[in-house]
């Protein structure tokens, strides 16, 4: 039995936002404690290198290096020396393994401290009593305990200090963040040498013997099902194994039907897939159309909205008693995933017990997806959480693994279940589209005494499909005290599901856009009307939920923003700055962009500006400002061309032909910059996501006076 | 089918039209280069032919013939491919670190052609290798680093 394995099931960990983790280590083994397994995440070998677990599934966000070195800090190891080691899909050991929300770091920040603590304190529990000295007597270097003149390596002691009882996580006393000497700084990710060297295996790169490659081929409209299929034809194509129809499940986002080609490789299985003709069942799906949505969105426009979602004060007496009004229809199209590396997984399947290789951003759920469309029991199916090659999102939907794993099982082999780039468009989880009619009502001195917002967004059975939502307490809602939202929903078949900053990378344009155009309406400036607009500071919201915020936190970043700019600053013709702010997933982040426009309607940013305040403490600099540069510049790229659109049914975008993706020519210098108040440490996969379209499009009217109301950004509006 | 990759000769057995891509991590192993559109797009798939980069996914390994093949794999035999790796790790370039593998053989090809390379250099030779994540202001930064180091 593998010893880390047989000590983690000794070890609960649970994990919740504001909770904290506890890490009770029950009846110490042997085993485990020759081995020097202190807890769950840390391992101080008798000698060679220290080794730290990266328990959290890594996308690019960072996650494997920058909780090892929170836990590296407390535990005072040697960052250099240490060796970070991943760890399967186990939630019952490690708390939440998800890369999404922005929540790894609020949820495990305290409890990684802690962690690295406890097993500090235990090395020296054991090297008190080996050297017969006080504790206190004790400190300790880079994974060495020191005692006057004497100094030895952590391994020393690590035996010893496994047989002892674990502290109390809540008790445990961590270090005073002004000794920090690992949190903080600027740590290359602990994959970067393997990854320049092509030695660093992702989820596509998996090898298990004996595997065959597979092509899954689905109808562009979901849920289709195969009714005939030239198999036969198929099987005897160059390099194929085998082919096979893949009935599907019943329900809406069940296991998809289509066919499965097994081949010798990669390319065997798509170039058989070019010459398969399937006849199809109808769907009923098969209505979607970009263009008859967009016709029963202008129709529900001046209707009642279909669903009341919130609404405080009276709108339409404030309506009535505002100086002015002010509408304005803002829209914003499906848009796409697109992670670098297309959608895999590798699965074996041996009796009932089931085994993945996945990129993915939330193994667990994928656990009980395959268990339950196989019919094995969730303990049976073990995960291996391979490096991703990007996620936004998309990768919190395991639908790859539940495919992976009934073509193996149907295949009697081993399989690696590649997707190509069009398979990935077509069948994505995307970001659904909207459209809102909004109005707002202003006092003789400009002031906002009335909002609403008609909000036209996707559903299915009288609800909000996945990562449509509005929330009831959305911005502005709390601050403008005459408030409506509602909402009207449009049918839809497709998959949808949670993009970077949900349904905030939407809402970011879109109020941040109408504030503009209420300062402009108000005479004012757009900065100084962004900061009464927020008022004095003051939490807004529920402070127990999910989701208050501070408005001196929000205004704090629009300053800094505003000072790192030199906003009001004269330019030159045709050139605007733009300023926006958001909140989302507990982060505060301002822009201010720098934009020039040509005559023949050409956007070209000349800069950004980021102020940003996620807590108390960034983590690691360098992982932080990559994933601000990279939030800000995935914001770039939605204004500039992504969009998907549908006809008869299916999704007309194919591959990065028609997704056009930013490129290295185009791409401004962005200055960063992190408040760090004395608030509690939070993500930033993405909160700096929102702020950014509205800042663009706010400069492109500073530059201009077009109002950009739609992403993507239509440039021949722009045309001088 | 012979081929001489990364300084070694190896034997493929490969259907001719199959792309270098494909021959390179299905057949032969070598996994480090990488899939992302397989048409061509996005530069994720790319190599070097006798020093030249090339699109893994748009070249059948027929059409190699003699051309000496460079992949990620073979990128540390080079002193630009070297510094570009020192200079990729140091300015943590990757994020999920998918297209690097292109981005650092197009980088190196840039360096030896190009010494001192501008920004406009840059853009030219960059142009071709999307990265989603958009490192690209880093990628920038390491490609001068290592051109200074
Ligand atoms: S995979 Fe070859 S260019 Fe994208
Ligand atoms: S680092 Fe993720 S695609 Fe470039």
């Amino acid at each position: 039995m593998n010893i880390q394995l047989s000590r983690r099931h000794f070890l609960f960990a649970s994990a919740a936002l504001g909770g904290g983790l506890y890490l009770g280590l029950s009846p110490q083994r042997a085993d485990a404690a020759e081995a020097g397994q202190l807890n769950a995440w840390v391992v101080v070998p008798p000698s060679g290198p220290i080794r730290i677990m990266a328990s959290n599934p890594e996308v690019g966000q960072g996650i494997r290096t920058s909780l090892p070195m929170v836990i590296c800090e407390e535990l005072d190891a040697d960052w250099a020396a240490v060796e970070i080691v991943p760890t399967l899909a186990d939630a019952k050991t490690y708390g939440r393994q998800v890369a999404g929300g922005s929540q790894a770091t609020p949820v495990h920040y305290e409890n990684m401290r802690r962690v690295g603590a406890a097993a500090r304190a235990m090395i020296l529990d054991a090297a008190a009593r080996a050297w017969g000295v006080p504790v206190a007597e004790l400190s300790t270097d880079k994974g060495h305990v020191v005692h006057q003149a004497k100094r030895a390596p952590y391994g020393q002691f690590a035996a010893a200090a496994a047989a002892l009882p674990a502290p109390d996580l809540a008790q445990v006393a961590v270090k005073d963040p002004k000794s920090f000497r690992l949190i903080g700084s600027f740590q290359p990710g602990v994959n970067n040498r393997a990854i320049v060297r092509g030695a660093q295996p992702y989820g596509i790169d998996a090898v298990v013997p004996g595997m065959v490659h597979a092509a899954f081929h689905k109808s562009g409209v979901q849920g289709a099902k195969v009714k005939s299929a030239n198999l036969e034809a198929i099987k005897k194509l160059g390099g194929v194994k085998d082919a096979l129809i893949v009935a599907g499940t019943d329900e809406y986002e069940g296991l998809a039907g289509g066919v499965a080609i097994l081949a010798e490789t990669t390319w065997h299985a798509q170039r058989a897939r070019a010459a398969l003709q399937v006849e199809w069942s109808d769907s009923p799906a098969a209505f979607q159309s970009t263009s008859a949505w967009a016709k029963m969105a202008a129709e529900a426009k001046g209707k009642p909205p279909g669903m009341p979602i919130h609404a405080t004060g009276d709108v339409s007496a404030a309506m009535a008693r505002a100086t002015k009004r002010v509408s304005a229809d803002y829209a914003y199209p499906f848009i796409p995933h697109v992670p670098m590396e297309p959608i895999n997984c590798t699965a074996q399947v041996t009796g009932d017990k089931v085994e993945i290789w996945a990129p993915t951003q939330n193994p667990e759920p994928g656990r009980q997806a395959v268990a339950k469309t196989l019919g094995v029991p969730p303990e049976n199916v073990t995960i291996h959480m391979m490096r991703v090659g990007g996620g936004f999102g998309r990768r919190l939907q395991n639908d790859y693994m539940v495919e992976a794993a009934w073509i193996a099982r149907a295949a009697g082999k081993p399989v690696k279940l590649t997707w190509t780039r069009e398979d990935d468009i077509t069948q994505d989880f995307l970001r659904p589209g909207g459209w809102h009619f909004l109005e707002a009502g202003l006092d003789a001195q400009g002031r906002c005494i009335a909002w609403d917002n008609h909000f036209i967004s996707y559903g299915r059975d009288g609800k909000f499909v996945r990562a449509a939502d509005i929330g009831p307490r959305d911005f502005p809602a709390g601050i403008v005290d005459d408030f409506r939202v509602g909402a009207t929903l449009l049918p839809l078949q497709h998959t949808t599901g949670y993009l970077r900053a949900p349904s905030n990378n939407a809402f970011g344009f879109v109020t941040q856009g109408f504030i503009d155009e209420l300062a402009h309406a108000a005479g004012a400036d757009p900065l100084q009307y962004r900061r009464d607009f927020l008022g004095s500071p003051r939490i807004i919201g529920d402070p127990k939920a999910r989701g208050p915020y501070n408005t001196g936190r929000m205004r704090a970043v629009l300053d800094k923003a505003a000072a790192m700019a030199g906003w009001g600053r004269k330019l030159p013709k045709r050139t605007g700055l733009g300023i926006a702010f958001h909140f989302s997933h507990l982060g505060y982040f301002a822009n201010v962009i720098e934009a020039s426009v040509a005559t023949d309607g050409t956007i070209k940013v000349h800069k950004i500006w980021v102020a940003g305040d996620i807590g108390r403490q960034i983590v690691n600099m360098a992982g932080a400002t990559n994933q601000v540069q990279g939030s800000v510049l995935d914001a770039i790229g939605a204004c500039m061309g992504h969009a998907i659109t549908f006809a008869d049914g299916a999704i007309e975008q194919r591959n990065f032909g028609d997704v056009p993706m930013l490129r290295n020519e185009q791409i401004p210098p962005i200055e960063v910059a992190f408040l760090t108040p004395d608030y509690p440490v939070t993500g930033l996969g993405e909160p700096a996501y929102p702020a950014v379209a509205p800042a663009l499009a706010n400069a492109v009217f500073a530059a201009t006076g077009v109002r950009l109301r739609a992403l993507p950004f239509d440039t021949s509006l722009l045309k001088a | 089918m012979k081929l001489n990759i990364n300084g070694k000769p190896v034997e493929v057995a490969a259907d001719p039209d199959m792309p270098l891509l494909w021959a390179l991590r299905d057949v032969l192993g070598l996994t480090g280069t990488k899939f992302g559109c397989g048409a061509g797009f996005c530069g994720a798939c790319t190599v070097q032919l006798d020093g030249e980069p090339v699109r893994g996914c748009q070249t059948p390994v027929s059409a190699v013939g003699t051309a000496k093949i460079t992949t990620i794999e073979g990128l540390s035999a080079s002193a630009w491919g070297r510094k570009l790796q020192d200079a990729w790790v140091a300015l943590d370039v990757p994020q999920c670190g998918y297209c690097q593998a292109g981005q650092l053989l197009a980088a190196e090809a840039l360096l030896r052609s190009t010494p001192k390379p501008t920004d406009a250099d840059i853009d030219a030779a960059m142009s071709g290798n999307i990265c989603r994540c958009a490192t690209y202001t880093r990628i920038r930064a390491a490609i001068k680093q290592a051109a200074a180091a």
